[in-house]
């Protein structure tokens, strides 16, 4: 038996995303944001997007440039405190922000890859982000229904992978990105490296390849994915 | 910076005792790890995916791989581990942090802590502060005592939206050091050169004394 061979052009990957799809997008900060992924959507152009990310990057780098390009109509997000023009979108209403507590978000999205419904926590109870949400009680304590998201497609930036799929995270590189690859109809996921079936120890593989449907190495890195001068 | 903010970063240092799993939250917080001597038995946890942060690097020694929860480039030390965004969250809601240190805009003398947003004016997103202040073992604050016009960060109760309620035990301020206690803010400690009085004028709830002579706290450098 082989293991089929899921090595893709991307932009032929990136074809099979639609206007108005949810689109989860790995990465926090610079380290696993799958910057050339981003780039090839930014040119494929679908737009009315929501996205799903732990935060909005820099101005003029990662998913800015989808805002930048007027794609995203929604963002369900952590936190935008380094990009400016995020929020100014947000102030301004040229984009819908949903906020989450950070671990909320990655626990909704590892429910939704995980085929669960929703989470119950204790977190933001009192707070504003309890606002809107269904609870009930576990154990004699008020819980905040939390519900699953999915996205029709995710974008994923691995270390390395083979061709079926599987996939190596390195770092803080990991962060989102082992989550989302479970949580998404059609998941991409780009690579810095590509080996041939078995060049990934089994022991070594952090994304199954079953989650994973294309798989693209990157030719060269852009200059997004670099040590940011500050 | 101030010397009395440097003196209230050290002084904080000193409540990391050996053993603990701490973060450290963005901005001044992240500055108490300069003023811990280089082999103190500690672990410090980052949100996005990290334990045992080493030394911060300038950008032509990083990784670009390796950054911590407020963008800065890290290194690692011997024993680090990496691991994804639900475990990092795992770790903090399950009570495996000793310690978090947080930045505040208003503290409550309940010990409520509002530190993510100042409605139409700053609004970046929660991000994980909720969540460490809800479910650190023990949460401090590190703040300077009045916001820049000279209005008391610590309050009868918070007027900004809260990042969690009754998480805070203690807040170490550039005038004092202040617990948060059943009866409200206890004065702790003083800055060496300011009055009691002089805390109690800057602060917006009745502040206790102590019984027992007030103790100044200055920066102790190598324990």
């Amino acid at each position: 038996m082989r293991l089929p061979d899921k090595s893709c052009k991307i932009a032929s990957a990136i074809a099979k995303i639609k206007p108005g799809d949810r689109v989860m997008i790995g990465g926090f900060g610079v380290p696993g944001t799958p910057m050339t992924l981003i780039q090839a959507l930014v040119d494929h152009g679908a737009d009315n997007l929501t996205i799903i990310k732990n935060d909005a990057n820099e101005p003029g780098m990662g998913i800015d440039h989808l805002l930048q390009s007027g794609q995203v109509s929604r963002l369900i997000t952590t936190h935008l405190g380094l990009n400016t023009h995020a929020i100014s979108l947000m102030n301004t209403g040229q984009i819908e922000v949903e906020f989450n507590a950070q671990g909320i978000l990655a626990e909704r999205i590892r429910a939704g890859g995980a085929g669960i419904g929703a989470v119950l926590s204790d977190i933001g109870i009192g707070t504003e982000l309890a606002v809107g949400k269904q609870v009930v009680e576990i154990a004699g304590k008020p819980h905040l229904v939390e519900t699953a998201l999915r996205a029709d497609v995710a974008l994923i930036h691995a270390d390395r992978a083979d061709i079926f799929g599987n996939l190596a995270y390195v770092a803080t590189a990991q962060n989102f990105n082992p989550l989302m690859a479970m949580a998404a109809d059609c998941v991409i996921a780009e690579t810095e490296t590509l080996l041939p079936l078995g060049g990934l120890a089994a022991n070594a593989v952090h994304t199954a390849g079953v989650f994973v449907d294309h798989v693209a190495e990157l030719a060269e890195l852009s200059k997004e994915y670099a040590v940011v001068q500050r | 910076m101030s010397s009395a903010k440097e003196r209230m970063i050290a002084r904080a240092a000193r409540e990391i005792t050996p053993g603990m799993v701490v973060n450290l939250g963005i901005g001044l917080p992240t500055q108490v790890v300069n003023h811990l001597p280089r082999d103190f038995p500690v672990c410090l946890h980052t949100e996005n995916g990290m334990t045992g942060i080493g030394p911060t690097l300038t950008p032509d020694q990083a990784d670009r791989n390796l950054i911590d929860a407020g963008g800065s480039y890290v290194s690692t030390v011997p024993g680090s581990a990496f691991f994804d965004s639900a475990t990092s969250f795992a770790m903090v809601r399950s009570g495996r942090l000793d310690l978090t240190m947080l930045g505040a805009f208003e503290v409550s003398a309940s010990g409520d802590l509002a530190n993510w947003k100042i409605p139409g004016k700053f609004s970046p997103g929660v991000g994980g502060g909720v969540e460490l202040a809800q479910k650190a073992r023990r949460v401090v604050v590190l703040t300077t005592h009045t916001d820049r016009a000279g209005n008391p960060k610590l309050k009868e109760t918070c007027s900004l939206p809260l990042t969690a309620r009754a998480c805070v035990a203690r807040i170490f301020t550039d005038m004092a050091v202040i617990d948060v206690t059943p009866r409200g803010f206890v004065l702790v400690e003083t800055l060496g050169g300011i009055s009691a009085a002089e805390v109690a004028e800057a602060t917006g709830a009745p502040l206790l004394l102590p019984d027992t002579d007030l103790p100044e706290f200055e920066a102790r450098h190598g324990r």
